[in-house]
């Protein structure tokens, strides 16, 4: 397994599918009555989140306490950081602490690797600025997985703030190495640069028009649209955007029957997603959230429970 | 993958498959005169090579009084001592019928018994799952060298080894032939699976 999660790209499909078979036994366990697997104990896990989350923190902080490992989370906002103190400084010294893994969150692209450089534990990407969120990704072809087994020849669609969106980026590259074919939609200005040449290269197609897209769909993952990273105007009101981009109760009609819908949450109900379509039969969403506690449960035992140089050299 | 040229070029059989046959018959019998009946018992094979055993088991248990037994199947991957010495590996299933353990009388199923690590790994996991009324262990191989104070109630073969040398067993469901052999070994690989 890999030293560290910062991409999609440091896993390949046999690892991949490791952490799913993994996953899977840690899903059985959360219905059990001990949630708990002494696998991590006595490691300490640190939960550095320089951006706001609920779900993915409180995420990480189960599945490691799960697993029976220490779990601190330290946030931002009251740290040192707001002090004054840099990104390095920071990492070291919670390094210093004794720590045997660290999960960062960070709002600049590529932060989770520049630290990874810094410290000699392994390091999880929980998310840095609109460059990839592994988990995630992870997570949601986990779930799509259960649902439609092999992902192999599997066309799922992507809608939403592509442009912002590291969910997008990350499961991009995982649903390509599980087979799946991907089609991803989002209105002219939130489409990413480049994204032609890049669509080419990885092997995905995007569209423009999703009432088009949507009748061919196995599978449909929403994207938040991200106000809090817009500094400009990417489309005229919000109503225009539930009006061509949303999941509308009349668009639900397009799907066929029993397609999974996803959303990585938080859900802006009734602007990217219609309350019709975030609690149909075929929502998936807190099916994702479950499923989320189980891949991360995964990650950090492949990462963390191994003897560390061993772990480096791949397959047991 | 072992196969069938590499079994046969290597070590010397000690039991073949009629020998394991006739060991389980006998565990079978003993767990049920032990029980005195099939009555609330659930055979819970170890991953791998102990879940068909138990299966196995259970077929001869339901010839021999016509009764049902719940199996089910443990995996101790993570409650091993040993997981940082390691590479990391999925672990395999653990599946336990609802309300299975709780006040039942639950014989554990392996195939080899060694240094008793992998029991001791069990006894922990089977804990986190229920509290069984009784705990039993059944084996098809002792070959001794234990390291922690666990015995087998019901063994298939006492199999006096060196600790150099490897037990290698085989199952039809997982190897495609049932086979025990000894094979001398100079590196000094532990071998069997307990």
């Amino acid at each position: 397994m890999t030293r560290h999660l910062l991409s999609i790209d440091d896993l390949d499909v046999t690892q991949i599918e490791e952490i799913f078979t993994t996953a899977a036994q840690m899903h059985d366990v959360q219905r059990r009555e001990v949630k708990k697997l002494p696998a991590l104990r006595g490691r300490t896990v640190i939960n550095l989140f320089f951006e706001d989350s609920t779900r993915t923190r409180s995420s990480f902080e189960i599945a490691g306490k799960w697993l029976s490992a220490d779990v601190i989370n330290l946030s931002a906002k009251g740290s040192s950081a707001s002090k004054g103190e840099s990104l390095r400084d920071t990492v070291l010294t919670v390094t210093a602490m004794g720590i045997d893994g660290l999960v960062v969150r960070h709002s600049a692209s590529g932060a989770a690797e520049q630290i990874s450089r810094w410290i000699d534990v392994p390091v999880i990407n929980a998310g840095d600025g609109t460059h990839e969120h592994p988990t995630q990704a992870l997570l949601d072809s986990y779930t799509l997985t259960r649902r439609l087994g092999s992902l192999d020849g599997k066309h799922v669609v992507m809608v939403g703030d592509l442009t912002h969106s590291r969910v997008f980026r990350s499961n991009v590259k995982c649903l390509a190495k599980l087979g799946a074919q991907v089609t991803v939609v989002a209105p002219p200005t939130l489409m990413p640069a480049g994204v032609s040449d890049w669509s080419k290269e990885a092997g995905f197609a995007t569209s423009y028009d999703l009432d088009r897209v949507l009748p061919e769909a196995d599978a449909v993952m929403m994207l938040r649209v991200q106000r809090e990273r817009m500094s400009g105007g990417f489309f005229p009101t919000a109503r225009e955007y539930t009006v061509r981009y949303g999941l509308t109760r009349d668009r639900l009609g397009l799907l066929q029957p029993g397609v999974p819908i996803l959303h990585p949450g938080p859900m802006n109900r009734g602007l990217e997603i219609s309350a019709d379509a975030a609690d149909a039969v075929d929502s998936v969403v807190l099916d994702q959230v479950s499923a989320g506690v189980a891949v991360r449960m995964s990650v950090l035992y492949h990462l963390l429970a191994g003897e560390p140089a061993l772990n480096e050299g791949g397959q047991a | 993958m072992p196969t069938h040229a590499q079994s046969a070029s290597a070590g010397r059989v000690v039991l073949d498959a009629g020998d394991i046959s006739r060991a389980l018959t006998r565990i079978s019998h003993e767990i049920l005169e032990r029980n005195k009946g099939a009555e609330d018992l659930l055979l819970l094979g170890l991953q791998t090579r102990g879940v068909p055993l138990a299966e196995r088991i259970a077929t001869n248990i339901a010839e021999v009084e016509g009764a049902t037994v719940a199996t089910g199947s443990l995996d101790v991957t993570m409650y091993r001592d040993d997981l940082r010495s390691h590479p990391t590996r999925a672990p395999h299933r653990t599946q336990v019928p609802d309300g299975a353990v709780d006040g039942k009388t639950v014989v554990l199923v392996d195939d080899v018994l060694f240094s008793g690590r992998t029991i001791r790994a069990a006894l922990d996991a089977l804990s986190d799952i229920g509290r069984p009324a009784a705990v039993r262990l059944a084996v098809l191989v002792d070959r001794g060298h234990r390291e922690l104070p666990i015995r087998a109630d019901h063994v298939g073969k006492n199999l006096p080894t060196a600790r150099t040398e490897r037990v290698s067993l085989h199952l039809v469901e997982t190897d495609g032939e049932d086979e025990v052999r000894i094979v001398g070994s100079a590196s000094g690989s532990k071998g069997g699976e307990a």
